[in-house]
């Protein structure tokens, strides 16, 4: 009950403000390559909804395929600088360097070197995107555990074998969620500038710019609907699967605030 | 490996510790080192309650972690077992509790006494009922399923006791476990751990700041200081085997406390010489 | 396995010293050169192709697909174009419009979102009436809307610049709010009584702690925001015509690829370059502003909010 209170407001604000727009534009008559109104934007949504959840679809499977590589390459990459110090140590100025880089000017480079017409492509910028924040933040999860539960195994006498799997990868795992609903986000996004250096038409971003190209802009509005869609989708099927895996966490618990 | 090679249960004539001429050493950096622990020589029979007692710095903790084999020594002898720490962990022949009880939060109650036993690779069947022995034993059964923050810190406690004799070590090392919880749920626990003492007769090394849990736990009281940190004295309780509320208000209890209380009070008043020294340190 | 001393921290750990940090960054490009040159080495060798499989070599190890570094560095100091200047001269005035770009985006972002914090933190009105506003602005995704709020920005006559600029605030005035907010509130309780104690007006508590104990969180988020702003820029400005910014360079050289593979490499590097250099100056500003230790004390604590190493794309 408190849940719908705190945000009827919002949702009331929020319908508002939609309907003052749409009346704004139509009482001043404003043009729509100036300012689209929701109808349109609604109404293109509804008509041209194939075309543009077919290239919700490709977009989608590209931001799936370079998200899987990139987390299974961060983890791996995790697991190993957990095990070596020598890894770690390495690896810190590219990845404080990485963070500061525009990645996504990679994406010219993928699509020479995997093809431009294929997803290939676009799915190895996102992985490089992704890789850094899972492989950094798992690391964290990984090596800042309560060093108290580490002498309590070495009490116990565990290979560190058994100190990973007892104690590293369950107090990693929060971390790790939290690395990946930002890695899906920027999966997402990133599939979708990366379609922007070129490639299949079939897709969100190219579909986006055409449009916009064309001054079409409720066209392009109802794609972005479409991804902001995918992208909430995205979030909570992540947020799902956390709660599976890590019902004894914190923000899990009963009257925890997220 | 199973349960139960390990006797419970301390018999014959080897000591369970033996320390002699120990030494322990921190390598700090550059001048940071560390005279934790100087010729240290105790030895623990079989079956017996000794607290270590002393100031901060005075090493009782460090030379808990040597005798459990988390650290190494740098001088002297030091025999658990008649093995060195090192193979006594490896044997598991001793059970630790610490002060935080740093229970897995990700594991039920029940599931944090399997622990040790899980790292042995006990068959599932046996875990279970050990576990539940165990838990029976601190009076928490009716709490196995719950999690870890749903207990009250001297309930945490207790689990990490029942952790600690999973294995049914032959050797008790607890470090000043009770120091985070309230003086009566404290009272309790001594008691707790005294008769669980009393009912299997494992050896126990207990590392406190309260003189007055020292007295009323311990066959003997092992006086330290520190800078550098040793043992100033070896005091015998002799209040025998049973106590209980009214040992705490035992006449031979408070002149005890007395002696374990000038004891400590000892390295503070130096001579002229000493006075010099811990200057100039 | 008895461990002699107590185990040392695990935490990454950067060699001491300006000269220790110089020589890693230094061995780690001669790394990244050494496995360049040594993939080309052994993918050319196995013919292109996977051992033992028909399937091809992706990236292809071949001197048009992947240049020897030394040519990439050499056709830096030849002429882009026909009779015009060095190619290192032509993109780092590319870089030095885009960057223009981006920091002009980034103070306007920087100073809204520090307005923003300190509102909030002065009326819960405010905070509890526009902070959802402002958290919901981050569920549009700006970064993938670029082009179009560029193309849009040219259809209804805002000259280029401003419209890049204005992706740039956007995706900075959203992090440095939120720190600021956050900064601002982090002094312990006992400060703020404190102040109090001394009958400190609230504009004083403002300049005089609540400020100075917000200043790491906010280099924190200006570090993040720095990086965004090049991210932003370059993707503003793909889909213009006639364009002098580091994204206009990444197309035009991708279609001379073929001709000229070295010039797409070398706009990359000087993207990757701009970023650095932007994200190494809020770094330097942060050293003389802001103790060593506060900024520890700020990066432990934000280390879980603000991912380590995220940056929209």
């Amino acid at each position: 009950m408190t849940r719908l209170r705190r945000y009827l407001p919002a949702g009331i604000a929020f319908v508002a403000i939609l309907a003052l727009w749409e009346g704004l534009v139509r009482v001043f008559d404003v043009q729509s390559f100036v300012l689209a109104r929701p109808s349109e934007i609604m109404a293109s949504f509804v008509e041209t909804s194939e075309v543009i959840w077919s290239a919700g679809l490709n977009t989608l499977i590209e931001a799936v395929g370079g998200l899987v590589i990139g987390v299974v390459l961060g983890v791996a990459v995790a697991l190993a600088a957990t095990r070596w110090v020598g890894v770690r140590t390495g690896l810190l100025p590219i990845a404080t360097a990485a963070s500061a880089m525009p990645i996504v000017a990679v994406a010219p480079i993928m699509n020479q070197w995997f093809t431009i017409t294929s997803p290939l492509s676009k799915m190895m910028v996102v992985s490089v995107i992704v890789f850094f924040p899972v492989m950094i933040n798992t690391v964290r999860g990984l090596t800042e555990v309560d060093p108290s539960q580490i002498e309590l195994m070495e009490s116990l006498a565990a290979e560190p074998r058994q100190i990973l799997t007892g104690v590293r990868i369950p107090a990693a795992m929060p971390y790790f969620f939290s690395a990946l609903k930002v890695a899906s986000a920027l999966a997402l996004i990133g599939a979708i500038v990366a379609e922007y250096f070129g490639g299949p038409q079939d897709v969100l971003g190219q579909y986006i710019i055409n449009r916009a190209n064309l001054f079409q802009f409720p066209d392009a509005w109802a794609a972005i609907l479409v991804a902001s869609i995918i992208g909430i989708a995205f979030y909570l099927l992540v947020s799902l699967i956390e709660r599976l895996v890590m019902p004894w966490h914190v923000s899990m618990r009963a009257g925890a605030e997220r | 490996m199973t349960i139960g090679t390990t006797t419970g249960r301390t018999t014959g004539t080897a000591a369970a510790v033996e320390a002699g001429g120990l030494g322990k050493v921190f390598e700090g950096s550059g001048s940071e080192r560390v005279v934790a622990l100087q010729n240290i020589d105790l030895t623990v029979t079989p079956g017996e309650f000794v607290s270590l007692i002393g100031p901060s710095g005075c090493g009782k903790s460090t030379l808990l972690r040597l005798i459990g084999g988390l650290l190494a020594p740098t001088s002297g002898s030091l025999l658990v077992n008649g093995k060195t720490p090192h193979q006594a962990r490896l044997d598991r022949d001793y059970g630790m509790v610490f002060q935080q009880a740093t229970l897995l939060e990700w594991r039920s109650v029940r599931r944090n006494v399997e622990l040790p036993l899980e790292l042995i690779d006990t068959p599932r069947p046996e875990r279970v009922t050990r576990a539940a022995a165990m838990l029976d034993l601190v009076e928490l059964t009716e709490f196995a399923d719950h999690q870890p923050w749903q207990l009250s810190g001297g309930m945490q406690q207790r689990v990490a006791i029942a952790r600690a004799l999973a294995l049914d070590p032959s050797l008790l090392l607890m470090d000043e476990p009770f120091g985070a919880l309230d003086e009566m749920t404290r009272e309790r626990m001594q008691q707790e751990v005294l008769q669980i003492w009393t009912r299997t007769g494992k050896t126990v090394v207990f590392v406190t700041h309260s003189i007055p849990e020292a007295v009323f736990l311990s066959s003997r009281v092992v006086v330290m200081s520190p800078r550098p940190g040793r043992i100033e004295q070896i005091i015998e309780v002799g209040l025998g085997p049973q106590r209980d509320d009214d040992t705490r208000e035992d006449q031979r209890f408070f002149e005890v406390i007395t002696e374990v209380r000038e004891a400590l009070r000892r390295p503070d008043r130096p001579t002229g010489g000493e006075r010099l020294r811990e200057a100039s340190s | 396995m008895a461990s002699a001393s107590p185990p040392s921290s695990p935490r990454l750990r950067a060699p001491r010293g300006s000269l220790g940090r110089v020589l890693s960054v230094v061995g780690v490009l001669l790394a990244l050169v050494a496995v360049w040159e040594g993939y080309k080495m052994l993918g050319k060798s196995a013919g292109g192709m996977i051992p033992f499989t028909e399937i091809r070599l992706r990236p292809p190890p071949d001197d048009r697909s992947m240049p020897h570094v030394w040519d990439i560095v050499s056709a830096m100091f030849q002429p882009s174009r026909r009779g015009g200047d060095p190619l290192w001269m032509t993109l780092g005035s590319a870089a030095l419009f885009t960057l223009r770009e981006a920091f002009a985006g980034f103070v306007v972002g920087g100073l809204i979102g520090f307005g923003l914090g300190v509102l909030f933190v002065r009326s819960g009105l405010a905070e509890r009436a526009f902070l959802p506003y402002v958290v919901a602005s981050q569920t549009i995704p700006i970064l993938a809307i670029a082009p179009m709020v560029v193309i849009w920005g040219g259809r209804i006559g805002l000259p280029q610049w401003a419209a890049v600029a204005a992706i740039a605030a956007y995706l900075t005035f959203y992090p440095v709010t939120i720190n600021t907010l956050r900064g601002l509130r982090s002094p312990a309780a006992t400060a703020t009584e404190l102040m109090r104690s001394y009958a400190a007006s609230d504009r004083q508590e403002l300049w005089k702690l609540q400020v100075p104990s917000a200043l790491p969180y906010i280099f924190t988020a200006l570090k993040i925001s720095a990086a965004a702003s090049v991210v932003g820029a370059i993707v503003g400005e793909l889909p213009v015509g006639a364009s002098a910014g580091l994204g206009r360079a990444l197309l035009s050289y991708s279609q001379q690829f073929t001709a000229a593979p070295e010039k797409l490499y070398a706009a990359v590097f000087f993207c990757a370059l701009t970023g650095v250099a932007f994200v190494a100056a809020v770094s330097l500003a942060e050293r003389r502003v802001v103790g060593p230790g506060d900024r520890r004390r700020a990066e432990a604590e934000l280390g879980a909010g603000l991912m380590a190493g995220a940056q929209p794309a």
